[in-house]
């Protein structure tokens, strides 16, 4: 093959980024460690340095912790510390690793590196089987979003490579996970230390019949993660100055496509335009999509800075003024209900505060116990009041706004991450005085259209009420006719009523005039 | 290339560059001094051309900071000034010239205190000296282990230190910029780039490079096992021709060039894809102990 179709090809490859997670000393890094060197991905200059001290310090000839405890405190006390990178390809893939701690005290350390993962590889020690921290590791896992998980029972040669422990482990998982969102689960009994099941077929275990570890991440569809439908566009810089007329707008694309001349939307003021360019230093571009980061021009000239947001003209996120998330919260400070944190969300920073826990999980079962305050390392759910709107969408729908951290500001440390379930609109005219309190109308026979426009309205936080002919025979055209001049009129006089208090109508009716 | 469906795939390169761009922008809007770190390698042209690409059509709004141990390869000034024009970028260098004065090298003061004062004094003296609340650095996480280690927004405390046991939580790319006074954030855009992916990223892009990244006959001497290039009259070893290239490049002194007949960048390319030794196998300076970088970025080095 020529040098370069091979350039070409090692760059159309997609790409896994995965996490490990579990109890510590389950096997993480040896797995890790024995990945790379099994597959050749270890440069021969590291794997010196690797052996000599292994030699010198831990008595065996290869300690494969060593290739990702990269720390001196790691290798002197033996533990993984902080997250570690690790990179490496083959034919069929390119794997971003983060090989994470297991000390409950690191948790946060492991919520950062499995925040970017899309699949999950949780150890868990034959000898011990499921213990607390898988379950905690596996829920963060499950509340970030991933919704793969490789579950590797390891330490196989300990327990003689019992098929009846590895199902005895399958089943107990099994039973937890059911509590989890909808994951796809899938088990591996391997050896990290002699490396069954890890890139080679293991002669020890030949009752299991499902595939190697490498075999399944070159090959797992990964779901999630990417929206693709909502156009969520965080002003990050705006790019303007220098002498010419140039005003651009530079931002990663958070989710969705945008293509010259769409009509879009920016919030908070709520004035709409047209995308006149998609700026990049490759040329002006026709459409552009989530993840590429680009510049927008739009054909009016409008008041945009900083932490607004673009979206659609007619598809635009909640602005939300609170909102009910999941938190994980890293600090050694435990939340303070009712003090000023800054929130960070997308590319905008504003002040909140916690009003108060409503319940905090339980990582053994995940129950739901009532909490004043989450600790250190504790996750629950918990009411956010904002002192200024950010524009937001579920985490569920949409990872990029549906995700904020929160900042103590006494002490600057990152104290939580959060993620969004539940949303409370601030009234039209605070968060955002153009987006119109509307009337929708649609005719009788598109009852069911009508409805599912109203459902979706008000999930997302907009202030409305459903109207039909049905509904106004029962209750305020009780026994009268539905089809007369007056009945429209009164249709409209009702319309008038509700949206001066701020609120959008969705009426199905054929007598609704205007 | 074009085609006329819609496609929304993106390539690993141009997934990379996002972020990166991402990361550069998201620092330029949130500090109010930042710099960017040129130390004229490769990694530092990939970093310049995603800053012109972030800020395009304008110019970078920042500038850069060249750490100068006065002993560069003769090469790298003269491509550093070009480049640094031809860009339209705002070049600073700065140097300890206190020590250069005493006569500091690594040949007189071996090479943990030639870096300590040329190199890690020089660097938090000028970002002090700045007032730079961020500095960017080129660093790669597939680099070393310690870097391996590293936040895409590394915290520095008020003496440009590092504390890798106690780094801030970093989830998805919601980066915490808030800093005290006299405390500082070193930023890694090219964090999740591999050695690979920059030489793949320079063949597409066409970026320039320092010319000694190409295979060439140079007069070197051999050293414990490093081919040294010569340009210094110091040395005492025999000086022979070898066909060689340079993988990273530092200080001529510190910076041992790898036989290779490698000329273009489809061939640096190819050997890449092969190569069994780690980039910094060439850096004298990291092999002084086994945790040296570690150290050396505790006390502030990049
Ligand atoms: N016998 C055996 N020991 C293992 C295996 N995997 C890991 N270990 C040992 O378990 C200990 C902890 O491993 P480590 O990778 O540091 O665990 P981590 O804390 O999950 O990263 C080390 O002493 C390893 O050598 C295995 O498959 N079999
Ligand atoms: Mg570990």
């Amino acid at each position: 093959m020529s040098s370069e179709s091979l350039i070409e090809q090692s760059q159309n490859i997609d790409l896994l980024r995965f996490a490990t997670a579990g109890s510590v000393d389950d096997g993480k890094s040896t797995l890790i460690g024995r990945l790379l060197y099994d597959s050749k991905s270890i440069f021969e200059d590291q794997l010196n340095t690797i052996k000599t001290f292994s030699r010198t310090h831990r008595n065996q000839e290869i300690d494969y912790s060593l290739v990702t405890d990269g720390l001196k405190s790691e290798r002197e006390q033996g533990i993984t510390i902080d997250v570690a990178y690790r990179f490496f390809s083959t034919p069929k893939r390119r794997f971003i690793i983060a090989d994470t701690p297991g000390h409950e005290q690191y948790t946060r350390n492991m919520a950062t590196g499995a925040s970017n993962a899309s699949l999950a590889l949780i150890l868990i020690d034959a000898r011990n089987g499921v213990v607390t921290q898988t379950k905690r590791h596996s829920f963060i896992s499950s509340l970030l979003g991933i919704r793969n998980f490789v579950i590797a029972v390891n330490k196989m040669d300990l327990v003689d490579y019992s098929q009846e422990v590895f199902e005895n482990i399958v089943n107990e998982f099994n039973a937890f996970a059911d509590k989890l969102a909808d994951e796809s689960v899938y088990y591996i009994p391997i050896s990290a230390l002699e490396g069954d099941n890890v890139i080679e077929r293991s002669e020890n275990m030949p009752w299991y019949k499902g595939s190697t570890l490498l075999d399944y991440l070159e090959n797992v569809n990964v779901s999630g993660g990417r929206n693709m439908n909502d156009l969520r566009f965080p002003v990050q810089y705006v790019n303007w100055g220098g002498g010419d007329d140039f005003r651009g707008y530079c931002g990663t694309i958070a989710s969705g496509v945008v293509h010259k001349g769409d009509k879009i939307r920016v919030l908070p003021s709520g004035k709409t335009s047209k995308v006149s360019r998609i700026v990049t230093y490759d040329g002006d571009l026709d459409y552009a999509f989530a993840p590429m980061a680009v510049t927008l021009c739009l054909e009016d000239d409008i008041d945009i800075s900083r932490g607004d947001m673009i979206a659609k003209a007619d598809d635009i996120p909640a602005i939300a003024g609170s909102f009910e998330a999941n938190i994980v919260w890293m600090d050694n400070t435990p939340m303070e209900i009712g003090k000023d944190y800054l929130i960070k969300h997308t590319t905008s920073v504003v002040k909140g505060n916690f009003e108060e826990v409503i319940h905090e999980f339980d990582p053994d079962d995940i129950s739901m116990k009532s909490s004043q305050s989450l600790g250190l390392n504790s996750i629950g759910k918990a009411k956010v009041e904002l002192k200024s709107p950010v524009f937001a969408d579920l985490y569920s729908e949409n990872r990029a706004t549906g995700s904020f951290i929160v900042i103590d500001p006494h002490t600057n440390q990152t104290a939580a991450a959060g993620m969004v379930t539940k949303y409370k609109q601030v009234s039209p005219d605070k968060g955002c005085k153009s987006v119109k309190v509307r009337v929708i109308s649609y005719p009788a026979d598109k009852k069911e259209e009508a409805m599912a426009k109203y459902d979706r309205l008000s999930m997302h936080g907009t202030h409305c009420i459903y109207v039909d002919d049905d509904l106004l025979k029962e209750t305020l055209r009780k026994g009268k006719s539905v089809d007369s001049d007056e009945y429209s009129e009164m249709i409209e006089n009702l319309c008038k009523i509700v949206t001066r208090s701020g609120v959008s109508v969705v009426v199905c009716s054929d007598n609704f005039k205007s | 290339m074009k085609t006329t469906e819609e496609s929304y795939h993106l390539s690993n390169l141009k997934t990379l560059e996002a972020e990166s761009i991402g990361i550069i922008r998201e620092v330029a809007a949130e500090f109010e001094n930042p710099v960017m770190l040129y130390s004229v390698g490769k990694d530092s042209s990939v970093m310049t051309h995603l800053a012109i690409k972030a800020f395009y059509p304008k110019k970078v709004p920042f500038p850069l900071l060249h750490i100068d141990t006065g002993y560069k390869f003769p090469e790298m000034y003269e491509f550093r000034d070009e480049y640094t024009k031809k860009n339209g970028l705002d070049l600073r260098v700065l140097r300890n010239e206190e020590a250069l004065k005493r006569g500091v090298n690594p040949l007189s003061v071996g090479t943990v205190k030639c870096c300590a004062d040329l190199k890690t004094k020089a660097l938090l003296d000028s970002l002090k000296e700045g007032g730079y609340d961020a500095a960017f650095g080129g660093a790669r996480r597939d680099e070393e282990k310690s870097r391996a280690k590293e936040r895409i927004y590394s915290f520095r405390d008020k003496h440009g230190q590092w504390n890798p046991k106690n780094q801030k939580p970093e989830l998805w790319n919601l980066f915490n910029s808030k800093i005290d006074q006299g405390e500082s954030i070193r930023v890694f855009p090219l964090s999740n780039w591999t050695e690979l992916d920059i030489w793949t990223y320079i063949y597409h892009e066409n970026i320039d490079i320092v010319p000694l990244y190409f295979a060439k006959e140079r007069p070197v001497i051999e050293k414990n096992g490093q081919l040294i290039p010569v340009y210094t009259d110091e040395y005492e070893d025999e000086v022979k021709d070898v066909m060689c290239r340079f993988r990273t490049l530092g200080c001529h002194y510190c910076t041992g060039a790898v036989r290779s007949e490698a000329d273009t960048l489809e061939k640096i390319i190819e050997e890449m894809m092969v190569a069994r030794h780690s980039e910094r196998i060439t850096r004298v300076i990291d092999h002084d102990q086994d945790s040296s970088m570690e150290q050396k970025k505790r006390e502030g080095y990049f």
